[in-house]
């Protein structure tokens, strides 16, 4: 219950973050409804145009539903240079979406991460908070099975 | 390669379970803060401090010393303390090795700086995608609690203090020390105007100490062996030790202990065992995505902030990224730029406005519709941005694109006359995505 | 005071401390170009337009938020400042949209003057990155295009900071950043309330009023209509700025005249509905003070006000006076009272109205705004409005001759002037209530402590014994410090008046762009001048009200009152 989480931090302006962030994991989906926004808006004596700002500048927030299992994918320079085009097109293939897409199953979004410090694992990912490194096809189906599974 | 690698920071490093306070303490841990608490006023920490030149390890390699004697001597009563644990340089894992190895250790460095600058109240912003890190974190601010070196009248000496833990969100910018503010106090993470800076006007407009992860790890052996013996390693402008992160086309990826003064060529060759798959080394950046871009005849300079900044280098985080030779200048450049154009807060108009405009003219030499005339709009952009825009974001960003200019213009005429040597670029005039 | 000793330019300047660069230079004459600079608000530093070189450092400062400091050694102009600064104008319009040429901010837009004043004729060597977006006409008075914005945040700090309603916010990152309505709404759905004050500060043209001057051509043109015009207080203090006079310069005759020659058939005044008002919303007070009605009566003439009660205090709607503003009953007034005596259907009259104020075209488009049977008020028009219509017919309005308005709804009184200002309509109110109480006429007719920039001000006036204790705040931020202590039981007035904006309407979000404290102090004065200057002061004496009374409402607060000049108001909770 998003009151229950407001009241466990605290109802305070400073406390938007880990709120929004907890109220977030809360639903399977991994977003944040409008509703529960206004609520917080409403508690925490904050205008709604200060909570959408918050949850539209920090890249894990979505106001769209979104898999049970978040795949970020790292696409920056060291991955890149350890094949992490290919571990893009390997997600791509083995779950039938692209990029910021949603299986329809409801089970997997894959997104883009800017690095994920995982350098020395490149190329790497974190899928449902989870670091990954030393990707490859193998790796990457046996990933998505083992998810599947739970 | 024995006098490469030392073990100041990492002792504990994959010695100890970082889950279990008792292994810590066994290991010598909390005998700093014994130490400080017991035998040292806050002034003398400070003094230490500043004999030992230490400087900020996230990048800025502000003198901490001189940073700490601000917030200490600020008229305030209320000061924080802000551990920057957002680390977020690609290339850089130095912070998350240190916390998920030895969390104990940056709880202790913690409560070691807010007693030498007199705060109450520290937090701890850890990056959100550390997710074991912040758990080992919590854990071991927990247990420290339990013991007692959390809390009131810690080892009953006047001194109150306690650790929050706050995770980010998915914003680069959040390591910028205002952002980190602006996101601390419930907002977006857009960096405010300086001055004021932190020391005097900080967190709630308080007096705040911000301190990268590694840079307060120093602080116990500050503590327990002085100033002075914190420079009997290193180099006259760079004290100490420097974790160095080693990702990219390198045989040997991980975190080092390096003390300052090793060469880039011992650093690729000894440490990082040169390059794989029999490429050879092409080009490192060195310092994170906003580092120079420099070729291997520049190896010989030093790991060292007096001759780094003569080449117009800099250490920053310890980032060094190794590219080999089937790998595309170009390509690389309009990945970081990428990188950026995604990360900047879009406060200040050179940064937001500049790194996709940065981005566009590269992603052009890629696609082989470049013109003589972007490399005018690149001085200009390049020289505004570093100039004029408000953070280190804006104002750095543009370094690969101005050392790659520098260094391997080759690479940016031959794609102009529609040639990628690396073969990577499309050069089809945007065609393909 | 600590004073600071620099240099700028090669010239010496001693200024205090916390001075900054800017000002220092402003003080030597020296005008550094700025953009998302605007005084009375908080600095932004955003834009980077002002930046200078500053011995020492290898970035440039931002003069606008950088303090002197001692022995500092400015350049504020060089090759390197040059390249940068145009550089960055290109940054902008390279993702701004460029139809300059039929935008309503053309030949008064900031960009357009800084890059003539840069000097700026090359080509654009960035490519157009705008990603068009829609423009918002949810709301009958502004207009949001996101396509124009430059994120000066000014918009920003004046919903956030000064009227603290704070529905506009910036939101997104990078270059996708924009300044977003509410949860990113349209601004009907975001809990706005249309008091234009935005549209007063944007440098460009990403939020505006709705420009209806068609709609008025298209009604003086039409033979069969007959439009009447009526113009605010405010009006009279403000219209001469857009013709390059001073703030504060009185052209009382020259706006008749100026209504005269655009082709309207009657030349009223909406003075005389704020006298016609004083005489309804004296009695009601009176009224609820015998009879334990609900107190602290609050004004209701503020439709900016009136939204935001609506909207996020209707707990709190019983403390509004019923009385609608001189603007709608003036029109209903015209199209009953005044109708009669011409002779003509209230359908082929067409009452305009030139208000400071962009909420009073959502208020004269309000459902129940039809006493008349027909709309009461046909368009609402702002000051800018007005000024273009002067303009399009090549009317000089500085040369024109002092002209009077037409009777008998052009009659009014001092006390009808001073609604224009904060504190204005309180004291047209005491003067009226005060001598229907005691029967005595007022020694002194300014209640000074009522008046003035001050965000709340109380005062008290002895009335037979009893003591009638008022407060006046402007700007909302100030308004929901009082109604916070009503709700806390703890507001210990009786009558208080509310004004959306700060300034009250002198300073209203329809008026002339750029409108600092400064220049709001200066309409103040000119306002209370203009009243002092009337042979009439009071509200009661107006003759043209006593006769609308005598001939057609009978009195205040009679059937026919209710009728015509009193309104409900909606709980619209956002």
């Amino acid at each position: 219950m998003v009151e229950d989480i407001i009241m466990r931090h605290g109802a305070t302006e400073d406390k938007l973050m880990p709120i929004l962030l907890d109220i977030q994991n809360s639903n399977e989906r991994h977003y944040l409804k409008e509703e529960d926004l206004k609520t917080v808006s409403k508690i925490l004596g904050i205008p709604e145009s200060r909570v959408y700002s918050v949850v539209t500048f920090y890249s894990f927030f979505s106001l769209k539903p979104r898999g049970k299992y978040i795949i970020q994918i790292c696409d920056n320079a060291p991955c890149i240079v350890n094949g992490a085009y290919n571990v893009i097109d390997d997600f791509r293939r083995a779950l039938g979406i692209d990029m910021g897409q949603t299986t329809n199953d409801g089970m997997f979004t894959l997104e883009h991460s800017s690095c994920l410090g995982c350098c020395s694992h490149a190329p790497a990912a974190r899928i449902g908070g989870e670091l990954y490194g030393d990707l490859n096809t193998d790796r990457i189906n046996s990933i998505l099975s083992e998810l599947r599974r739970q | 390669m024995a006098d490469l690698i030392l073990q100041r920071l990492t002792k504990h490093c994959g010695n100890i379970d970082p889950y279990d306070i008792d292994d810590y303490t066994a290991a010598g841990g909390f005998k700093a803060l014994t130490k400080a608490l017991l035998l040292m006023k806050p002034q003398e920490i400070i003094d230490e401090t500043k004999a030992s030149k230490l400087v900020g390890r996230g990048g800025a390699a502000f003198p901490t010393g001189a940073k700490m004697q601000m917030v200490h001597d600020a008229p305030n009563n209320i000061k924080y303390v802000i551990c920057n644990a957002d680390e977020g340089e690609p290339g850089t894992f130095k912070d998350r090795y240190l916390m998920e190895s030895d969390p104990y250790q940056i709880v202790e460095s913690i409560i070691i700086a807010g007693y030498a600058v007199k705060a109450q109240k520290a937090y701890i912003y850890i990056r959100g995608e550390y997710d074991k890190a912040i758990a080992l974190i919590k854990n071991a601010i927990e247990r420290t609690r339990e013991t007692g070196y959390l809390g009131k009248n810690i080892l009953r000496q006047r001194f109150n203090f306690d650790i929050e833990v706050r995770t980010g969100a998915g914003a680069y910018i959040c390591g910028e020390e205002f952002a980190l503010i602006e996101s601390l106090e419930g907002k977006s993470g857009r960096p405010r105007y300086k001055p004021p800076y932190p020391p005097i006007a900080g967190l709630w407009d308080c007096p705040t100490l911000i301190n990268n992860v590694e840079t307060l790890a120093n602080l116990p052996y500050i503590v327990l062996n002085g100033g002075k013996e914190f420079r009997s390693v290193g180099t006259d402008s760079s004290s100490g030790t420097k974790l160095i992160c080693l990702s990219g086309n390198i045989i040997n990826k991980g975190v080092f202990e390096v003390p300052f003064g090793i060469t880039l060529r011992d650093i690729i060759y000894s440490i990082g065992q040169g390059i794989p798959n029999d490429k050879e080394l092409k080009m490192i950046q060195i310092g994170g995505a906003s580092g120079s871009c420099i070729p291997p005849s520049m190896l010989d300079i030093k790991l060292d902030l007096a001759d780094m900044r003569q080449h117009d280098l800099s250490p920053g985080s310890g980032a060094i990224i190794a590219f080999d030779n089937t790998r595309c200048v170009i390509d690389i450049v309009k990945s970081l730029l990428r990188f950026f154009a995604h990360e900047s807060c879009g406060k200040c108009t050179p940064c937001r406005e500049g790194n996709p405009q940065l981005y566009n003219i590269i992603n052009d030499f890629s696609n082989g519709t470049a013109t003589v005339d972007n490399y005018k709009a690149l001085d200009s952009l390049t020289q505004t941005m570093q100039q004029a825009a408000l953070c280190g974001l804006g104002q750095a960003s543009p370094m690969p694109v101005v050392s790659t200019l520098r260094y391997f213009k080759e690479e940016y005429d031959m794609h102009l006359s529609g040639n990628c040597p690396a073969g990577i670029c499309s050069l089809d005039g945007g065609q393909a995505k | 005071m600590t004073m600071i000793n620099l240099i700028i330019d090669g010239k010496s300047v001693t200024v205090p401390e916390n001075t900054s660069i800017l000002d220092a230079a402003k003080s030597i004459n020296v005008d550094i170009p700025t953009l998302c600079y605007f005084p009375d608000q908080n600095i932004k530093g955003n834009c980077r337009v002002c930046i200078v070189e500053v011995k020492g450092s290898r970035t440039f400062s931002v003069a606008c938020s950088t303090p002197v400091s001692e022995g500092m050694e400015i350049r504020t102009w060089s090759e390197n400042i040059m390249n940068a600064r145009r550089t960055i104008v290109q940054l902008m319009l390279a993702n701004h949209d460029e139809d300059c040429n039929t935008c309503i901010k053309n030949g008064s837009c900031e960009l357009q003057d800084l890059v003539q004043k840069l000097n700026i004729q090359q080509d654009n060597p960035f490519r157009k990155v705008l990603d068009t977006k829609k423009i918002d006409t949810s709301t009958p008075s502004l207009v949001r295009n996101a396509n124009k914005c430059i994120k000066c945040g000014r918009c920003v700090d004046m919903c956030q900071e000064t009227q603290q309603v704070g529905v506009l916010f910036d939101a997104y990152r990078g270059i996708n950043s924009e300044i977003v309505a509410g949860m990113g709404k349209y601004l009907n759905d975001a809990g706005c309330i249309l008091c234009g004050q935005c549209s007063t500060v944007c440098p460009v043209a990403a939020i505006y009023e709705n420009d209806e001057t068609e709609r008025v051509w298209q009604a003086i043109f039409d033979p069969n209509k007959h439009v009447i015009v009526q113009a605010a207080p405010a009006i009279r203090v403000s219209i001469a700025e857009e013709f390059g006079m001073p703030a504060g310069t009185i052209t009382i005759g020259q706006l008749a005249a100026a209504l005269r020659r655009l082709g309207f058939d009657d030349i009223f005044d909406t003075n005389f509905a704020a006298d016609l008002t004083i005489m309804e919303e004296g009695h009601e007070l009176l009224e609820r003070l015998q009879n334990g009605g609900t107190l602290p009566m609050i004004t209701s003439c503020s439709p900016g006000w009136i939204n935001f009660i609506e909207q996020y205090y209707p707990e709190l709607l019983p403390h509004l006076s019923t009385c609608k503003s001189p603007q709608q009953m003036f029109g209903a007034i015209a199209k009953t009272y005044y109708a009669e005596k011409i002779g003509l259907e209230p359908g082929n009259i067409f009452v305009v109205s030139i208000m400071p104020c962009t909420a009073k075209k959502y208020e004269s488009a309000r459902p129940e705004m039809n006493s008349s049977s027909v709309r009461d008020v046909d368009v609402s028009l702002t000051t800018r409005e007005f000024a273009r219509m002067i303009r399009q017919a090549g009317i000089n309005f500085a040369s024109l001759p002092e002209e009077s308005f037409d009777n008998p709804l052009g009659i009014s009184t001092g006390a009808g002037a001073i609604f224009g200002a904060t504190g204005g309509v309180m004291e047209a109110a005491l003067r009226t209530v005060y001598e229907v109480v005691t029967g005595n006429t007022l020694q002194s007719l300014n209640f000074s402590e009522i008046r003035g920039l001050k965000g709340v001000k109380e005062s008290s006036v002895n009335m037979n014994g009893d003591t009638l204790k008022v407060a006046a705040a402007h700007g909302i931020a100030n308004a929901k410090k009082l109604l916070e202590l009503i709700k806390d039981g703890a507001a210990d007035y009786q009558f208080i008046e509310i004004m959306a904006c700060p300034g009250g309407c002198i300073g209203g979000g329809g008026q002339p762009y750029r409108t600092t404290n400064q220049i709001r102090q200066q309409r103040i004065d000119a306002i209370y001048k203009v009243d002092e200057s009337m042979p009439l002061r009071k509200s009661h004496e107006n003759p043209a009200v006593q006769t609308l009374y005598k001939e057609f409402l009978e009195h205040p607060l009679s059937e026919k009152s209710h009728k015509l000049l009193h309104t409900e108001y909606k709980n619209r909770r956002y």
